[in-house]
């Protein structure tokens, strides 16, 4: 237990100093138009609307909204451009997706600090995650575009037309890899939305398509809000659609294409459990619970959201977890040394705070750790939440914030009753030193992706998707091709 | 209900009483509802259970308890009982055979449809143990990791089977589901109902646990808005139908994101009509990750 | 033996409850340690504090009183044209060299450290090994430097292990004890923390990575390992017990690593010489080349930092 004769102390002493990563290789125009048809032209409406950086509330860009006959344009473009797109050598497809992959990683910087300007998240992550696995997902798929015969036995594969693309705003780049990627190597074109609140990366990614000489109208980006979504996703044209997002909105995008035989993916959210036994690598599981649950500000759909400790260590794993907190530094997403950036936005800001207040008035014991964070920008320091249960709000209901609500339990059998006991089944951990009782517990939890002694990886190659309401369909992989093409006989 | 060449015998027969098949067992309706079945002439083959809402509810009870059990079976024993249900069909071919004879199909086409369904579940039967080896993966990460990417049963399938194909159309989108280690409520051709209640009789004699499969017979009409919006029901699997239906179905599949299998136009007769890819339509992808390490 | 003394007498833990250890987790962690970009004023800081915690070695077979003398030398004078420099915490030297350093070092708070128990393998019987001891502290060390008989650690004899070192304490009398568990030998990080525990509880002052003669010597792995040891023992006891990498740690960035990890997993309490130390002889200079870049502002030659 702890006292106050061993007690680490982690504040003040010495101190990282700031670390920026410079912004001076960084180039944002003050407008962006809609990228249709290969060049990036301005709204029927003529409107816009800003793009701010959430760590100084300050306009990064304005920003184009599609209205339903900008996306016309753009489904109209993809339509004219599919023909040729999906009949070229399939080889030749491939090298196109090839080049994007390449030029990403010319201009990973870049890219990086744009992401972290406009979405909040630490530079550290857009460097080492967002950018470098964006260009590997492009570099994987497009390897797939002349072998696609193999992955299927015993059926021929066609690409499906035109796809519908509607990304979230926690992984802007990457998810805009993740479903452009698979579509273009299947030789499907594209009308891809960006959320509107990170779409910068995404019409940077614009010039990088354009740059590396995709045919117009393969890719088209229309930028705007839900009205503007759910413009592609209406839209009679369009043969799939691929959507990340949350639950509500995938429901209500399944109903929109009730009758239509449009395709559908739908990854949507998640209320993950973490699942941490007595024998478990204690300190390498600590870890875990931090990158589950603080990773992107938990701005993360399969984050590591509920937290099961087995009662032998439950003290042990949440004071380790305390003095890890107390490590983690918040604050300027350009700093190389932060770890938790900026909540990406004021809405999002109000709705994790409004849990933070549900789960005290819930009767939840909330532990935040003790730093200071900036007085402009929206932030929410990481926090924890004991003396939870399964009835409460903050454990059943996904928060998309560095929030964690921590449950202990005794045996196995309650350990996996819990953590099947929601709706979702997006993701889910486990931790323990015994073999036989990792796959015995990966298999019975009834989610798309298990970690096993680790948390929140991902690889171009290693599919992702959810279970229940977690979502339809997977992407990456093999298994992700599925998503783009039409089996026949 | 008796057929003209009962008239000529002095024996009365005793007709059968066609009944649901819930949880292992063949009550009647709760409802104490039926509608008649008759042949082209007219007679009355059959009073069958106009199957009711709550015996889709207490079908998906059962098929929900049954579930775990099923998909935790090794795939050898799914694969022995599939095959199992295929010598129990055979040994009734002639009944079976009468009795889609007695439901307006020529004998011929009778006897091939029982055959073609006895070779369906036999087929389907030796996928139990191979599909997974077809579909899995291990996937190359970058890091330090196994992973490894296997099909798992999406849980519980809603069927409703196909309208023309009263007992091969019902075999052959059953079969794929359980086969994968789901469990099954399956709603019945209404103008062939028969062969499915004594497919259930055929099931119950073949070691499939009560609950795998459960059999209603009913309108299609009156219970399709059962089956779609039920929140314990993983996945719908629906033949034909039209675009009415399947603009009802998805939009009240929404409720919980149910996976939305539409199988429509298929002639179930043909070569083609089953694949692998028929067991994957009611298949999750579960990736797992673990560390590479001493 | 008194009761008294058998009261406070060591007992072996029960190390089946050590926990365990992944290897890939902690490779992450150090991962995201090194990932830590330290500049400016906290560069300054942490290569002036790293330079504190240097244990200034030569061991060598070849050693002379010479060879030691002018380390001592090194040792006083790391770089006379900078100003305001700290000064090393200790010169490391084999038992037949202490006195000579004792006398080359006189005047200079700087720590003598002799390694002993039959150095660097460990394989002499316990009175061989207590004599060396013995030897090494009565010609004057301040921190004995012992291995553990690594051969009976793997062969499962904990108990021996554990007895050696609480002798070999007892031994030190005043002088503070490192325990080297040559963690290259060891060969899993599960046993590297299983030796840590065991060495906290016989009573080591501090614990030590390696001889500098086994490869691999310290890696930020073992070390991180340690650490937690050291935590997870702190929290029972509130004895704080020093850590000392050896081996390996011979540029300035790498050391800031470690002391990044060093300041995350244990804090500011550790963040001194008195509970942490660099085994090490070249990082000094490289240590003096950062701070004169950081001063000047021009990349350095190692032309202008002497080499004793």
């Amino acid at each position: 237990m702890a006292t106050p004769e061993n007690t680490l102390a982690f504040d003040g002493g010495w101190e990282y100093a700031p670390a920026p990563e410079s912004t001076d290789h960084v180039e944002i125009d003050k407008r962006y138009g809609l990228f249709i048809g290969g060049d990036f032209v301005k709204p029927e409406k003529g409107r816009y609307f800003d793009t701010i950086n959430p760590a100084t509330e300050e306009r990064l860009a304005r920003i184009a909204e599609a209205d339903a006959a900008d996306v016309d344009r753009a489904v109209k473009a993809a339509r004219k451009a599919f023909g040729p797109w999906s009949r070229m050598k399939a080889a030749e497809r491939g090298k196109y997706v090839y080049r994007i992959a390449r030029i990403i990683q010319e201009r990973a910087r870049e890219f990086a600090a744009i992401e972290s300007l406009d979405g909040g998240k630490p530079i550290r992550e857009s460097r080492d995650v967002d950018v470098p696995l964006a260009a590997a997902h492009f570099f994987y798929y497009a390897g797939w575009s002349d072998k696609l015969e193999y992955a299927f036995p015993g059926r021929k594969v066609k690409p499906l037309g035109v796809a519908g693309q509607v990304i979230p705003w926690n992984f802007p780049l990457l998810m805009a890899a993740w479903k452009l990627a698979p579509a273009l190597a299947c030789g499907n074109t594209v009308v891809l939305k960006p959320a509107e609140t990170t779409p910068l990366t995404a019409l940077k990614l614009a010039e990088v398509i354009a740059d590396a000489g995709l045919p117009d109208g393969v890719v088209n980006i229309v930028t705007g809000a839900g009205e503007t979504g759910a413009a592609v996703v209406e839209h009679p044209r369009v043969d799939k659609i691929a959507f990340t997002g949350s639950t509500a909105v995938g429901r209500v995008i399944q109903k929109a294409l009730a009758g239509t035989r449009k395709k559908y993916t739908l990854e949507l959210g998640g209320k993950a459990a973490n699942v941490i036994f007595a024998d478990a690598a204690i300190d390498q599981a600590v870890e875990g619970i931090v990158n589950g649950i603080f990773f992107n500000q938990g701005h993360v759909c399969c984050a590591g959201s509920r937290l099961f400790v087995q009662e032998a260590v439950a003290d042990e794993v949440v004071e380790k977890l305390k003095d890890r907190m107390e490590t983690l530094i918040v604050g300027d997403p350009l700093d190389k040394n932060t770890d938790i950036g900026a909540i990406n936005s004021a809405a999002q800001l109000e709705k994790i705070e409004s849990y933070l207040e549900i789960g005290r008035s819930e009767g939840g014991e909330m532990f935040q750790s003790s730093c200071t964070v900036p007085d402009t920008g929206y932030w929410c320091r990481p926090t924890i939440f004991t003396g939870v249960s399964q009835s409460n709000r903050v454990v059943q209901e996904e928060i998309f914030g560095p929030v964690l609500a921590i449950q202990t339990f005794r045996s196995y059998s309650e350990a996996i009753a819990k953590a099947n006991n929601t709706p979702y089944g997006l993701s889910g951990g486990v931790w323990t030193d015994k073999g036989a009782k990792i796959f015995k517990m990966t298999q019975n939890v009834r989610a798309g992706v298990v970690w096993a002694n680790t948390f929140n990886k991902f690889d171009p190659t290693s599919p992702f998707g959810g279970y229940k309401e977690s979502g339809v369909g997977r992407e990456g992989g093999l298994h992700g091709l599925d998503a783009y093409l039409s089996l026949e006989a | 209900m008796a057929t003209a060449a009962e008239k000529t015998r002095e024996r009365l027969s005793v007709a059968k009483t066609y009944k649901l098949y819930i949880g292992g067992k063949f009550p009647r309706t709760e409802s104490g509802r039926y509608f008649k079945l008759t042949d082209k002439n007219g007679v009355v083959v059959a009073n069958v259970c106009r199957g009711s809402r709550k015996d889709f509810r207490n079908a998906v009870v059962a098929a929900r308890k049954a579930q775990p059990g099923w998909a935790g079976a090794s795939a050898y024993l799914r694969g022995q009982i599939l095959y199992r249900i295929a010598e129990m069909l055979e040994g009734r071919r002639e009944q079976f055979t009468a009795e889609l004879n007695r439901q307006g199909i020529a004998v011929r086409a009778a006897e091939k449809e029982v055959d073609a369904s006895v070779d369906r579940l036999v087929y389907y039967a030796g996928w139990a143990d191979k599909y997974q080896q077809v579909f899995s993966a291990v996937n190359p990460v970058s890091s330090s990791h196994f992973n490894f990417s296997v099909l798992e049963p999406t849980g519980l399938v809603a069927i409703l089977a196909p309208e023309d194909s009263g007992l091969l159309g019902l075999v052959s989108n059953l079969a794929p589901a359980i086969v994968g280690g789901n469990t099954a409520v399956v709603l019945a051709s209404a103008s062939r109902p028969l062969s499915a209640i004594s497919f259930a009789e055929v099931l119950h004699a073949s070691d499939l646990p009560a609950g795998v499969v459960n059999l209603l017979t009913g309108y299609r009409d009156e219970l399709t808005e059962h089956f779609a919006s039920h929140m314990d029901v993983n996945a719908i699997v629906y033949c034909d139908g039209g675009k009415r239906a399947a603009r009802q179905i998805q939009s009240l599949a929404a409720g919980n994101i149910k996976r939305v299998v539409e199988r429509s136009g298929i002639e179930w007769s043909k070569p083609g009509a089953q694949h692998p890819y028929l067991i994957r339509d009611t298949q999750e992808v579960k990736t797992t990750w673990h560390p590479i390490g001493t | 033996m008194s009761v008294s003394a058998l009261e406070t007498r060591p007992i072996l833990p029960d190390l089946s409850k050590v926990p365990a250890v992944d290897e890939v987790g902690v490779d992450e962690r150090v991962a995201r340690f090194c990932s830590r970009s330290i500049k400016t004023t906290a560069k300054l800081e942490a290569l002036k504090l790293a330079l504190s915690m240097i244990d200034l070695t030569t061991l060598e077979g070849q050693d002379t009183p010479g060879k030691v003398r002018q380390l001592c030398q090194k040792a006083i004078h790391l770089h006379d044209a900078m100003p305001g420099l700290p000064q090393v915490a200790a010169v490391c030297v084999y038992p037949t060299m202490v006195g000579v350093a004792r006398k080359a070092l006189e005047g200079h708070d700087i720590n003598v450290a002799s390694v002993a128990t039959a150095f660097p393998s460990g394989m002499a019987p316990l009175n061989v090994k207590l004599e060396d001891t013995r030897m090494a502290v009565a010609e004057g060390a301040d921190e004995i430097d012992m291995v553990i008989s690594r051969g009976a650690f793997l062969a499962g004899e904990y108990g021996f292990v554990f007895d050696e070192i609480a002798a070999i304490e007892e031994a030190c009398g005043d002088a503070h004890l490192k325990v080297i568990l040559e963690t290259g030998e060891l060969g899993t990080l599960d046993r590297v923390r299983r030796a840590s525990v065991l060495s906290m509880h016989a009573g080591a002052d501090f614990i030590k990575t390696s001889t500098g003669k086994i490869q691999p010597a310290a890696t930020m792995q073992v070390t991180l390992v340690m650490l937690q040891a050291i935590r997870d023992y702190f929290r029972e006891t509130g004895r704080r017990v020093g850590m000392k990498p050896a081996g390996g740690i011979s540029n300035a960035k790498l050391a800031i690593h470690y002391l990044v990890m060093l300041k995350e997993t244990l804090g500011n309490a550790w963040m001194t010489p008195e509970r942490f130390r660099f085994g090490a002889s070249s990082l000094a200079n490289d240590l003096l080349m950062q701070l004169m870049k950081q001063s000047t502002g021009a990349y350095q030659s190692a032309d202008y930092f002497s080499k004793d």
